[in-house]
């Protein structure tokens, strides 16, 4: 596809055929390699095309073929002439980041980081048809689709200080269950409180590099060494049944013809049919923040009996990499409210906005990007400048750039083990096979991706941190 | 060959042949199993009916595998084999409720099609090895579509004499399906 290069991180698609507006992609040359060889620009050209969407269809550095929307795919809509897509959304409702803080430093875990590990491992529930601690009532699931991370509280795991530290507070208040299937519900039940499989995982880290010292510390990152937690993981199998349900309840409502893919179908957002999805996607969001909630807790809690304590384990910050929100936003010199998709992309709202937590407002909100296993994460900050460049959106992570067919006649999951063995870094899975599949090799280079966001003013640079230990589902 | 397993850059993909549309969804429904376990080593002890309906084949496909995640999720079924597999034209059911108005079962007015079928498997155990989870079927690349590729008989009875007579004329089915893993 013909692209014009606007500057060495930033390409347009121009507007063309059914295109309602251009496509924008961030992406530096070395990275447009991995994105022109799948469907990542056609789909972004498809979004261009839908009712309503505002300014333009925007793809992150960390960009590749997703199911309609590219993943790393941003878009916004006019709430009234705009539409509403799971498609937009993914299927992993709400898949996110949690990144937690602590007084430790990597001399103080050396010795018991096995053990560290295997602690956690027993404590967090992985891998496939691994149910949760309990089975949950109708009721208690009710509850959780409504208040999100705050049940969680509420009920023993953690603290009010983490809801502070969650995008959304950890509970999106359009949430509504009613509308929620019985299937969702049903898969729900037993896996609250699961990391699940694929490229979900849990790690403790210690930070290896800090770019911005101010920043940093405003975050909660004093010091290279420092000990930190990431979490990885989604809404599960109910997350995943609301896409499904509603990509059928929108098809049998409006039919098939005319879309360029399938898994674009969409009902306008105020319509019926769009605020039942939009309000059941909330339920499955805060069911994700729910799961990250009781994880975290069950971190800490192995931290205070293998360590003695879990001192200074804080959270940094919680966020949603796959969701639709409605959001102010200046359009044309104009403000209004919009429904945005971040479809693997990260919020990246800069300094003074009001939805981040008071401890961030001067510095802006904290952005996480999970590296593939075993290799480098980020922490950068949301800017000022993303507001008019990417509607306060960023990359979500590395991003594949090799298929798990091909990762896994590449690789062996043991074998990644001892590799990483002999850097220091500790590996639990479930199952090899996955092990193999998620091999850093078959990620693009996380590095250029955190580079180009920097660069393009999306999300700036704060601190690198480095796996210790890391457990696989 | 009943299916291949293809390459895609993040999820599952797969082809899956059959001389009929109906042995098509059935070799279907075996590679999206094979992405997570063995189905010729599942044990047939348990058995889940299947009857779903779809406004075309494609909705009918994704429902269908559907069945395979939602079983695994809930009922912590594996599946080993499909029986009995039919597709009819059905008549077009009213809702009764006249629009998708019950929360918790999907609208089916205007669904033209019927899937009938028996799943037979086991219950997922410690013992079990897992190497992959299908979380959602998708619409993604999908093809539903004729073909002149031979189905060989491994494995299924019945093929190899279809192949030369009755088969013939008609052809063979190949479906595509990519897979959120």
């Amino acid at each position: 596809m013909e692209l014009r290069k606007i500057s060495d991180i930033v390409w347009e698609i121009p507007k063309q055929g059914e295109m309602k507006v251009p496509a924008l992609i961030y992406s530096s040359e070395r990275l447009l390699k991995d994105i022109r060889n799948d469907l990542t620009l056609t789909q972004a050209r498809n979004v261009a095309c839908l009712p309503g969407i505002q300014l333009m269809s925007y793809v992150m550095p960390d960009a590749h073929q997703g199911y309609g929307f590219p993943i790393g795919g941003v878009a916004a809509f006019d709430l009234d002439s705009g539409i509403i897509s799971p498609g937009g959304v993914g299927y992993d409702i709400n898949c996110g980041v949690r990144l937690l803080r602590t007084d430790f430093r990597e001399q103080d875990i050396t010795a018991k980081r096995k053990e560290l590990l295997a602690e956690i491992f027993k404590a967090v529930p992985a891998g496939v048809g691994k149910g949760g601690v309990t089975k949950l009532s109708r009721g208690v699931l009710r509850d959780i689709l409504v208040k999100g991370a705050e049940w969680a509280v509420e009920n023993g795991y953690g603290t009010a200080e983490d809801l502070d530290r969650t995008e959304e507070r950890g509970r999106m208040r359009d949430a509504a269950y009613d509308h929620v299937s019985e299937r969702a519900m049903e898969r729900g039940a037993p896996q609250l409180g699961t990391l699940g499989s694929g490229n979900h995982f849990l790690e403790f880290q210690k930070v290896d590099r800090i770019f911005n010292a101010e920043v940093a510390r405003a975050f909660g990152i004093d010091a290279e060494g420092q000990v930190t937690v990431m979490i990885h993981c989604g809404s599960r199998g109910l997350g995943h049944q609301v896409a499904t349900d509603y990509i059928e309840i929108m098809e049998n409502k409006a039919g098939t013809q005319g879309l360029p893919d399938r898994e674009l179908v969409n009902a306008p957002f105020k319509s019926e049919i769009g605020q039942r999805y939009y309000k059941s996607m909330c339920a499955a969001v805060n069911y994700a923040f729910a799961n990250r909630q009781m994880i975290a807790h069950w971190v800490r809690d192995v931290f205070k009996r293998v360590l003695g304590n879990a001192k200074g384990m804080s959270m940094v910050y919680d966020v949603c990499h796959n969701v639709a929100k409605v959001e102010r936003h200046t359009v044309g010199g104009v403000e209004k409210t919009v429904c945005i998709h971040r479809k693997g992309a990260t919020r990246s709202f800069g300094p003074g906005r009001s939805e981040i937590p008071a401890a961030y407002r001067a510095v802006g909100q904290p952005v996480i990007i999970p590296g593939s296993m075993g290799t480098a994460s980020y922490i950068l900050v949301g800017t000022k400048e993303a507001e008019e460049r990417s509607f306060s959106s960023t990359a979500h992570g590395a991003g594949r750039v090799m298929s798990r067919h091909a990762a896994v006649r590449r690789f062996r999951g043991e074998q990644i083990r001892d590799d990483l063995a002999r850097r220091g870094i500790e590996l639990k899975s479930t199952n090899w096979k996955g092990v193999a599949e998620e091999a850093s090799a078959a990620y693009k280079d996380v590095d250029e991706v955190v580079r180009v966001s920097h660069e393009a003013g999306l999300g700036r640079l704060v601190a690198r941190v480095v796996p210790i230990g890391v457990m696989k589902g | 060959m009943r299916y291949e397993i293809l390459p895609h850059t993040a999820d599952g993909k797969f082809r899956a042949y059959g001389e009929t549309l109906e042995e098509a969804f059935v070799n279907a429904a075996l590679a999206t199993a094979s992405l997570m376990w063995d189905w010729a080593k599942v044990e047939p002890r348990i058995e889940h009916s299947i009857d779903l309906r779809g406004r075309d084949r494609e909705q009918l496909l994704v429902k269908f595998l559907g069945e395979i995640v939602y079983l695994l999720d809930t009922e912590r079924f594996m599946l080993g084999r499909v029986e009995d597999l039919k597709i009819e034209e059905a008549s077009v059911i009213r809702d009764p409720q006249g629009e998708a108005d019950v929360p918790d079962h999907l609208s089916e007015a205007g669904s033209r099609l019927r899937l009938t079928a028996r799943f037979l498997g086991d219950a997922l155990s410690d013992r079990s090895e897992i190497h992959g989870a299908v979380k959602a079927v998708t619409y993604n690349e999908m093809k539903i579509e004729r073909c002149d590729c031979a189905v060989d008989g491994s494995g299924s009875p019945g093929a190899a004499d279809s192949g030369g007579s009755a088969g013939g004329e008609k052809g063979g089915y190949v479906v595509q399906v990519v897979v959120d893993m």
